[in-house]
């Protein structure tokens, strides 16, 4: 919940990763808050925030490159030993996937269950984004302030938030405190007790956060767009819910989300740090071990974003957002890296790309211009987005559309590809193995799209077993639809429509 | 959603350097894992080395003491400019060479620009460091800057430019809160410059600013990960070691402020706006600019005010008075010269955005008065002292500790030392530094409203 974005550009599809989107996060807070400083730089293209989720495929933030360089390098810990990952199931059947590390005195803990909020039901959008305010909010015997002075001194850090698919909560802890800090965790996890009082504040705190919205032209669009795309389907959706569906839900209403969602059948965990596999079977049992065995869930169907529409938000802006929605490709299809790898080619994650060169490097014409394929449990889009000066906002798109048409039809060079191939092998820990609660946010996305605990081994070799032919195929096929454009600025000059 | 502003900027300035002050404590008090070394090269260039060998990979970072607070008048932007033209050709490499050098390995590489220093950096493998060295060595002297890149990338800065600021209505009013808070000092001028100054940079201020600063005797190298620092000295010699010194730079003494004896406002109404937000600065001095402890003080001040949820002003104006969606306080203090000392808040429900104002003043107005107690500090203390443990998970975050402390005249010691110093903060020095500096009637004031609230 508390969305923390800029207000300068709109979510390339409302959902996951899009935004500098963050779950509230109580206990240590003086280390995310302090000193700061740098400005701007070169990178935009660096400047994923964490998100929830990681991995290929998933939404990139198109958003986030708004933001100061994100000092996103590293990748310290473990990544030699990340390959030593433990598949540990507790006596009551719990399943973690385990890296052991010690050089750091700390352990991080990162799960998600399924069911994000997709499972708002009607009339009541924004249910899930609240229930993962008041986690922290009292638990068990503990009421808001007696929960909240427990989480400081254990000194841990909690945190909880919700995607369209899934419900994700995260704790940072002391390897020295962890006994404290698990048992607030299982006292969050099981006993949260949705009282009234911290309900109405957070409640109260989401509402101005939809008002402060309602005249913010980036807002606007993404509702906008997500409507554009997405129809009546729950993606569609603010994640925040309405002025009016927020203050319809009531304390059974999060009950009952609660019961629907908590249970061990939709439930994956990742462990990283100071923990070995027999404390952490006593934890899990202890955390999740009396959950019900079940979820219920509504089922949500499938959708295919809808292509080939203009969106404008109109609106005197020095410059102008342009959004582009291409078809994406799924998690299973077997062109998957071939798609990632043009699109990686197209506009990735480095100052190589096609879009970069001919937007930005040639032309000086943004600042920030990338692609990326976005993976949902029940979508999937390639999103192309930019911010250009208004006057040449026309220009831009024409030009962004010319390397979208030139890829599909030609395809890459063969020495792009070898190059993008050995980009992504190499970049793959620094971009998602850097610390190890994105570790254990790597590991909990592995799970949720079934890939096997020995992925990271067998990754390099999908990479370079795909063909400069399947990598045409998949530019072909997805770059060659006619997208959905949006536009946020001024009206374009006619000859941008191309 | 977007809160107001010192929130929002808070949450802008955490992506970059958030971790300034995390860290130390490692250095500190863990064993010679992380023992860290540091020398000079002949030429002037310092090098410090951050054992971390949890994996095979390190963090190269070349710090240049010069940032935004020392361009020459009228050339606003020049430093962040510049940065970007770093990127350019060299005599030695084509025109994105070194970037596709980095891709191919997997590596990853940036820049940043800030008032008091510029950095570059690339994460590689160890077995690619010396190639780091050599094209970041090489681009410390040798770049090509014709006018035909200068034009390109100054549409880039300009784009730059108005998605950070022009297009924001809460960053626009930051730039004037900051233009009005520094009245003298430089921290007046944004860093990325003024827009008609932007559009005036040209080669000749790119040159003249490349031979002054790019120079080994103005820079350090900050060297993070799984190498040792014999071999990083051998590597540095045999790359930067063979660039000229360059002429000594003259003391960074800048213009300072004058006395402060008003409090000022400033008001931007947007229509883009629908929930106001305020937040009140201060001048304050910083690790460099202050008295021994002052900063230090200032850090725990910071934290037991509107450090986070259990602070004094989430608490009262968010939790118990329930007035606010939220409100906070924060302190930069690793900068060159004085800094500021930030509150900020907005209204939630019924309330106005007069009551959240009064009710921070009236939360900072007792802590003047009656400081803090013995079990705050200690919390804050520990709070410090936990987030630097979590901060050594992240090996970027130490290079970064050491790089802006070095940058902003301070030296490992002052580094490692930190822990200590906070540690030994009394609840005197902070009740202290909050009556010596956070009067209400020199202050600035920002607010950012609605546009139906114009003139209110």
């Amino acid at each position: 919940m508390i969305n923390e974005r800029s207000g300068s550009f709109p979510s390339p599809l409302v959902g996951e990763g899009g935004l500098a989107k963050r779950g509230r996060t109580r206990g240590i807070s003086a280390w995310s808050r302090q000193h700061s400083v740098a400005h701007p730089t070169v990178s935009a293209l660096r400047a994923d925030p964490p998100s929830p989720t990681r991995g290929e495929g998933k939404a990139r933030a198109a958003v986030a490159t708004f933001f100061l360089s994100v000092l996103f390098l590293v990748l310290p810990a473990l990544t030699a030993r990340a390959m030593d990952i433990q598949s540990v199931t507790s006596p009551k059947g719990i399943t973690a996937w385990l890296v052991e590390d010690y050089s750091v005195p700390v352990v991080a803990i990162r799960f998600v269950f399924d069911g994000g909020s997709t499972q708002d039901p009607p009339g009541k959008e924004g249910l899930a984004n609240l229930m993962t305010g008041v986690f922290d909010e009292g638990a068990g015997p503990l009421d808001s302030e007696a929960f909240q002075i427990k989480l400081d001194d254990a000194g841990a850090e909690m945190g909880f938030e919700e995607s369209r698919d899934g419900l994700y909560g995260s704790m940072r802890m002391l390897s020295e405190q962890r006994d404290a800090a698990f048992d607030l965790l299982r006292l969050a996890v099981n006993e949260p007790r949705f009282d009234q009082l911290p309900i109405d504040r957070i409640r109260g705190q989401i509402l101005s956060g939809i008002i402060a919205g309602e005249n913010d032209p980036d807002t606007i669009a993404q509702n906008k767009w997500a409507r554009a795309l997405y129809g009546d389907h729950p993606y569609s959706r603010s994640d925040q819910g309405t002025r009016q569906s927020i203050a319809a839900i009531t304390r059974d209403d999060l009950k009952a989300l609660h019961r629907a969602i908590f249970a061990r059948g939709g439930l994956h965990v990742a462990v990283v740090g100071a923990i070995d596999a027999e404390t952490l079977k006593k934890k899990l049992d202890m955390v999740f071990g009396d959950l019900p065995q079940n979820q219920a869930l509504a089922p949500v169907a499938d959708i295919d974003p809808k292509l080939a529409q203009h969106v404008e938000v109109d609106y005197d802006l020095p410059q102008t957002s342009l959004q582009l929605a291409y078809p994406g490709v799924k998690r299973k299809d077997p062109d998957f890296f071939a798609a990632v790898l043009m699109n990686e080619i197209l506009g990735g994650g480095t100052f190589t790309s096609r879009l970069f060169q001919e937007v930005r490097e040639k032309r000086g014409l943004a600042y920030s211009v990338n692609s990326s394929l976005i993976n949902q449990d029940h979508a999937t889009a390639l999103i192309v987005s930019t911010g250009t000066r208004s006057d040449r906002a026309a220009e831009t798109l024409g030009i962004v559309r010319d390397v979208v048409k030139k890829l599909a039809e030609e395809g890459p060079t063969e020495a792009e590809l070898a190059a993008t191939k050995k980009y992504m092998i190499g970049a793959y820990p620094i971009n998602n193995l850097d610390s190890s609660s994105s570790i254990a946010a790597t590991l909990v996305e592995l799970q949720l799209d079934d890939l096997g605990i020995d992925y990271m081994q067998r990754r390099a070799a999908y990479i370079n077993g795909v063909t400069l032919d399947q990598v045409k195929a998949a530019a072909k096929k997805l770059l060659s639809a006619e997208p959905t454009i949006m536009v946020i600025g001024p009206k374009l000059a006619e000859s941008g429509k191309g | 959603m977007t809160f107001q502003a010192g929130w929002l900027r808070a949450a802008l300035l955490s992506t970059t350097l958030a971790f300034t002050m995390a860290g130390p404590v490692l250095a500190d008090r863990a064993p010679d894992a992380f023992k860290v070394t540091d020398f000079l090269l002949d030429n002037g260039m310092e090098v410090v080395v951050i054992p971390d060998h949890r994996s095979p990979i390190v963090t190269h970072m070349v710090w240049y003491k010069i940032g935004s607070a020392d361009e020459p008048p009228g050339k606003s932007g020049i430093a962040h400019f510049f940065e970007h033209l770093m990127f350019k050709a060299t005599t030695n490499h084509a025109a994105g060479e070194f970037d596709r050098a980095i891709a191919d390995i997997g590596g990853s590489n940036n820049a940043f620009t800030s008032y008091d220093y510029t950095a570059y950096h690339e994460t590689v493998a160890p077995s690619a460091l010396e190639q780091m060295m050599s094209f970041e060595a090489d681009r410390m002297r040798n770049l090509i800057l014709n006018d035909n890149v200068i034009k390109t990338e100054r549409d880039v800065i300009l784009e730059e430019r108005r998605s950070r600021i022009d297009n924001n209505p809460q960053a626009v009013l930051d730039e004037e809160v900051d233009a009005t808070l520094w009245q003298n000092q430089p921290y007046r001028i944004p860093v990325i410059g003024w827009m008609q100054e932007m559009q005036q940079l040209n080669r000749t201020d790119a040159t003249a600013f490349y031979d002054k600063y790019y120079r080994p005797n103005n820079a350090v190298l900050i060297v993070a990960g799984d190498i040792e620092p014999e071999t990083v000295r051998a590597l540095a010699e045999k790359t930067y070691g063979k660039v000229a010194r360059g002429p000594d730079l003259p003391p960074r003494i800048r213009p300072v402020e004058p006395e402060q004896n008003t409090k000022r406002t400033v008001t931007l109404s947007d229509a883009r706006v629908s929930v106001p937000s305020f937040s009140t600065q201060w001048m304050v001095p910083s690790y460099h600019s202050g008295k021994p402890g002052e900063a230090e003080a200032l850090d725990l001040l910071a934290e037991i005010l509107g450090g986070g949820s259990r602070s004094r002003l989430y608490q009262a104006l968010v939790v118990q008075q329930g007035i606010a969606s939220n409100a906070g306080a924060f302190f930069q203090g690793t900068m060159l010269d004085d800094t500021s000392f930030t509150v900020y808040g907005a209204p939630r429900g019924d309330a106005k955005l007069a009551d959240v104002e009064a009710a921070v003043d009236a939360e900072v107005a007792r802590i003047v008065r009656d400081g803090v107690t013995p079990s705050e500090l200690e919390k804050a203390k520990d709070r410090y002292v936990r987030s630097m443990i979590f901060a050594r998970d992240k090996q970027d975050s130490m290079a970064n500790i050491y790089g802006a402390t070095l940058a902003t005249g301070g030296n490992v010691q002052d580094v490692q030392q930190w822990p200590d110093r906070i540690r030994a903060v009394t609840a005197d020095q902070v009740k202290a530094v909050a009556a010596r500096y956070l009067v209400l009637g020199r202050s600035t004031t920002g607010y950012l409203l609605p546009q139906q609230q114009a003139g209110n």
